[in-house]
């Protein structure tokens, strides 16, 4: 595939990953940092996102399966993974994170459960496509031509 | 020598007859003494007074009183012989005597006239004197009647009570002018009698009335005099009758009851339209006393203060009650205020959890069902996904609507101005309408008027909202025909419509108003219908239309969208079936000839003033979460700041210096207070240069956050996540200003 096609299909992908809300601003904003200074700044701070996300999960996940939940605890993990996920634009688990701030006020161990299997999931999912997106920048630069930047407003 | 020569003395004519000569010798003793004691006593009392303006006159009297007193002494010796020198004397004296009384009866021909004058006048001065007595009695009379008026004025004015006024006047008149009793009457609710109201003696005037229309009492009301009555009219018949006594002379006098209606500014109450009351006063039967000129004229003056006290009253009773009914008010609107608070505070809550509940699931399912439509499906199943998916944008629409539909009612929202493409908003419209239109085989025309400007300031987006709200309403209730769309700069004359008549747009050099025009040919709507048009969630009745789908809060939106750019929004039909005409005017801004053109779908760059490169700038960023201080220190890298980070307050307060100039610090740490570091921070530079710049990095909204950063003395509050052009601005405002706070 020559460049010009693969460019195309990166801006379409990361189009579409905008409009179902997968991703929103902030990750334009990162993308605007990347300079000559700072090559591999997204990807740095993505896999940075990556590492604390998991470990943020497993923490929540085993404060969620004690006898007597610890709620603050559990609350400020949360706050954690929503700070970080706003940070780089992973619009749906901030979403995620902002109902999973309620039910931990209300202290509904169920619904925190449902939560953060949501959370999970959508974890997953944007993990999946930032890496995809990733693997094309890569092929794009590998074939010689360089990283579009996303011109988009809503 | 005869002997018989005469002698020389003289003798008497007739022979001395000795009685009479006797008596003559001592008459003339006792006249001479008499003669000479007079001018003695007047000299004596002359000396005494002070005043006697003829001393010539009395020295005159006084020689010929004596010359007079010499006479008859000498005269003394002429009873017997007496010689020729006394004789000599005698005749010397007589011939003194002669011309001195001459001489005063001559005077005395002069004098006596003054003398008369003189009395005149004094009579006259006496007289004099005796009427000024009279007139100071006079006076006196008066002076003290005024000070009866002023006392009792005084009284009577001292309060603004009705009750105290009347009577304090009643109780002072009696006073003053020792009447035996002392009555008001007033008028009844209906006018049509007067009730005995008040009075002096009695202390429960049992309630008499008295028709209003006797003669004696039309007497008294059409004068503005205190008019004497006589004492067996009703009015004047208030006490029992005490049979023998001759009952004292009554007056009585209208006293003006001024309503509040009556004050007209420029018409001082001259109207036949006003209430008089009555009062009488009944002087002590069996005494001689009339009534004076100066005591009616008392009661007169009286009347008409009362009527001033009592107008007074009136107004106060008035305003207090004026007063007590908006405190009422007040209280009431307070309650009404605050549950209205109370209930959009709760409506609002309760969107905005509704509407991130709602959206959650709504993303989930669109962004599946479109993953779906992807996949290998059957016709059926592809049918299936399709109506999955039309329902929830459907769905999706609707909570946008009513998210929006509510911002805009309690005044949050507020426009997104900016430079746009006025031309190129109308052509997507066309594109985006296009397709459903030639579905359903209607034609769509666009006009746009030559004098439209290509660029305008204001919401595009929401310009754009409407647009195709209204165009697509044409599109949906149209089954066949024609839309056109119609634009134009409208004219002050055509702004002015019948349709909006409080509409009063004013057009000047920096604005102009678009109008649009959406004309279809569909099915019309019954001009009964068209005020309910706008109002939310209303569907009219006809079947056509509801089955056309549509929440009923577009036009609504709309007409909020429309109202907040200053304009207005209608629709006209010639009834069902005969189609339907849109029309918008708002109010849109002509941008300046220096901004650049600017194409749709490109991000806008905030104006920023001041520096864009700050290298060199120390700064220190303080956030406990690794992916948000990551990105903050790529993102100050960027705008070249030397960045230093810390992931917690011990380590900042190690590390700050008075090098960095900024300190980003994250204040919605839980369990971390960002606020105690700011002021640990200050309180370890105390030196003013060498203080680094405070800011709040927090994703809370609320006012409290801010108020809590105001406090400690940070100086600005950011809202995270942030863009590099925002952070760029924030640090130029902040190194000018050394203050900052955004609205959040």
């Amino acid at each position: 595939m020559e460049v010009g096609q693969m460019q195309r299909r990166l801006i379409e992908y990361t189009k579409s990953l905008f409009m179902e809300g997968i991703l929103d601003d902030q990750f334009l904003q990162l993308q605007q940092l990347q300079d000559e200074s700072n090559p591999d700044f997204v990807v740095e701070v993505v896999s940075l996102f990556f590492q604390d996300a998991e470990r943020l999960l497993n923490d929540i996940t085993s404060a969620l399966d004690q006898q007597s939940v610890d709620f603050p605890k559990v609350d400020a993990h949360v706050h954690q993974l929503k700070g970080s996920s706003a940070s780089v634009g992973a619009q749906r688990v901030k979403n995620g994170c902002i109902a999973f701030r309620n039910f931990c006020e209300e202290q509904n161990v169920d619904g925190s459960l449902r939560c953060l299997q949501q959370i999970k999931q959508e974890y997953y999912h944007v993990k999946n496509k930032l890496e995809a997106l990733f693997r094309l920048e890569q092929q794009i630069v590998a074939a010689g031509g360089s990283v579009p930047m996303m011109e988009l407003s809503f | 020598m005869t002997m018989i020569e005469s002698c020389n003395c003289i003798e008497p004519q007739w022979p001395a007859d000795e009685l009479l000569m006797k008596y003559q010798y001592i008459s003339d003793f006792f006249i001479a003494l008499a003669y000479f004691s007079i001018p003695l006593e007047l000299i004596y009392f002359v000396k005494k007074s002070a005043v006697f303006p003829y001393r010539w006159v009395l020295v005159q009297f006084g020689a010929f009183i004596v010359l007079c007193g010499a006479t008859h002494l000498i005269n003394l010796w002429t009873f017997t012989m007496h010689s020729r020198t006394v004789a000599i004397v005698m005749t010397t004296a007589k011939v003194l005597t002669a011309v001195v009384s001459c001489a005063t009866a001559l005077m005395l021909v002069h004098i006596i006239p003054d003398l008369l004058s003189v009395k005149t006048r004094e009579m006259f001065l006496k007289n004099k004197a005796a009427e000024l007595d009279r007139e100071m009695g006079l006076i006196r009379t008066q002076e003290e009647t005024g000070r009866h008026v002023r006392m009792l004025t005084h009284e009577i004015r001292s309060t603004l009570d009705r009750h105290t006024i009347l009577k304090t006047t009643l109780v002072e008149l009696g006073r003053t002018l020792a009447l035996e009793e002392c009555a008001l009457w007033m008028p009844t609710r209906t006018g049509l009698e007067l009730q005995l109201s008040y009075t002096l003696r009695q202390h429960n005037p049992v309630g008499y009335t008295v028709p209003i229309h006797l003669p004696v009492i039309n007497q008294v009301f059409s004068s503005n005099r205190a008019v004497k009555i006589s004492p067996n009219c009703p009015v004047a018949r208030i006490r029992p009758l005490a049979g023998k006594y001759m009952p004292g002379e009554v007056v009585a006098v209208r006293v003006p009851l001024l309503h509040l209606s009556n004050f007209q500014i420029n018409d001082w109450p001259e109207l036949s339209t006003k209430r008089y009351a009555l009062m009488v006063l009944m002087l002590p039967s069996d005494s001689a006393r009339q009534w004076h000129v100066h005591e009616l004229e008392l009661v007169e003056v009286v009347a008409d203060q009362v009527a001033v006290a009592l107008s007074h009253a009136a107004i106060l009773e008035e305003s207090m009650r004026a007063r007590d009914l908006l405190m009422e008010q007040n209280v009431a609107l307070d309650l009404a205020r605050r549950e209205a608070e109370t209930a959009i505070r709760a409506r609002n809550d309760f969107l905005a959890v509704m509407n991130h509940e709602m959206r959650t699931p709504m993303h989930a399912i669109i962004a599946l069902s479109s993953l779906l439509q992807e996949t290998e499906l059957t016709p059926e199943q592809r049918l299936m996904v399709e109506t999955i998916l039309k329902s929830s944008n459907l769905l999706a629409t609707l909570i946008n609507d009513v998210l929006d539909l509510s911002r805009l009612e309690d005044g949050s929202l507020q426009l997104d101005i900016g430079t746009f493409n006025l031309h190129s908003v109308f052509k997507e419209v066309l594109n985006l309408i296009k397709p459903v239109a030639s579905v359903k085989k209607l034609s769509v025309t666009l006009n746009l008027a030559q004098d439209l400007p290509v660029y305008a300031v204001g919401d595009e987006k929401r310009l754009m909202q409407t647009m195709l709200n209204v165009v697509g309403n044409a599109v949906k209730f149209s089954k066949e025909g024609s839309i056109s769309i119609i634009a134009f700069v409208a004219k002050s004359e055509s702004l002015r419509d019948s349709r909006a008549p409080d509409f009063f747009p004013m057009p000047s050099d920096n604005h102009f108003y678009l109008r649009v025009q959406v004309k279809d040919s569909g099915s019309g709507i019954n001009p009964q219908e068209i005020p309910k048009l706008f109002t939310k969630f209303s569907q009219s009745q006809s079947s056509a239309t509801r089955n056309s789908g549509g929440s009923g809060l577009g036009l609504a939106i709309c007409k909020r969208f429309v109202n907040l750019m200053e304009g207005q929004i209608w629709l006209e039909s010639d009834g069902l079936a005969k189609g339907c005409t849109a029309t918008f005017i708002v109010k849109l801004g002509i941008p300046e000839r220096s901004n650049e053109s600017k194409l749709p779908f490109t991000p806008k760059v905030p104006v920023n003033h001041g520096q864009t490169n700050f290298s060199g700038l120390k700064v220190l960023v303080m956030d406990d979460n690794g992916v948000s201080r990551m990105v903050t220190k790529g993102l100050l890298e960027h705008l070249g700041c030397d960045v230093s980070t810390v992931s917690s307050s011990e380590e900042c307060l190690h590390v700050v210096s008075h090098e960095h100039q900024v300190v980003f610090l994250d204040v919605c740490m839980p369990g971390m207070d960002g606020f105690e570091l700011a002021v640990t921070i200050r309180e370890k530079f105390a030196k003013r240069h060498e203080k680094p710049l405070i800011v709040a990095l927090t994703g809370n909204t609320d006012k409290v956050t801010k108020e809590n950063c105001m406090r400690v003395g940070i100086n600005g509050v950011i809202l995270k996540p942030i863009s590099v052009d925002k952070m760029r601005s924030i640090l130029s405002e902040l190194l000018e200003h050394r203050v900052l706070y955004e609205a959040l």
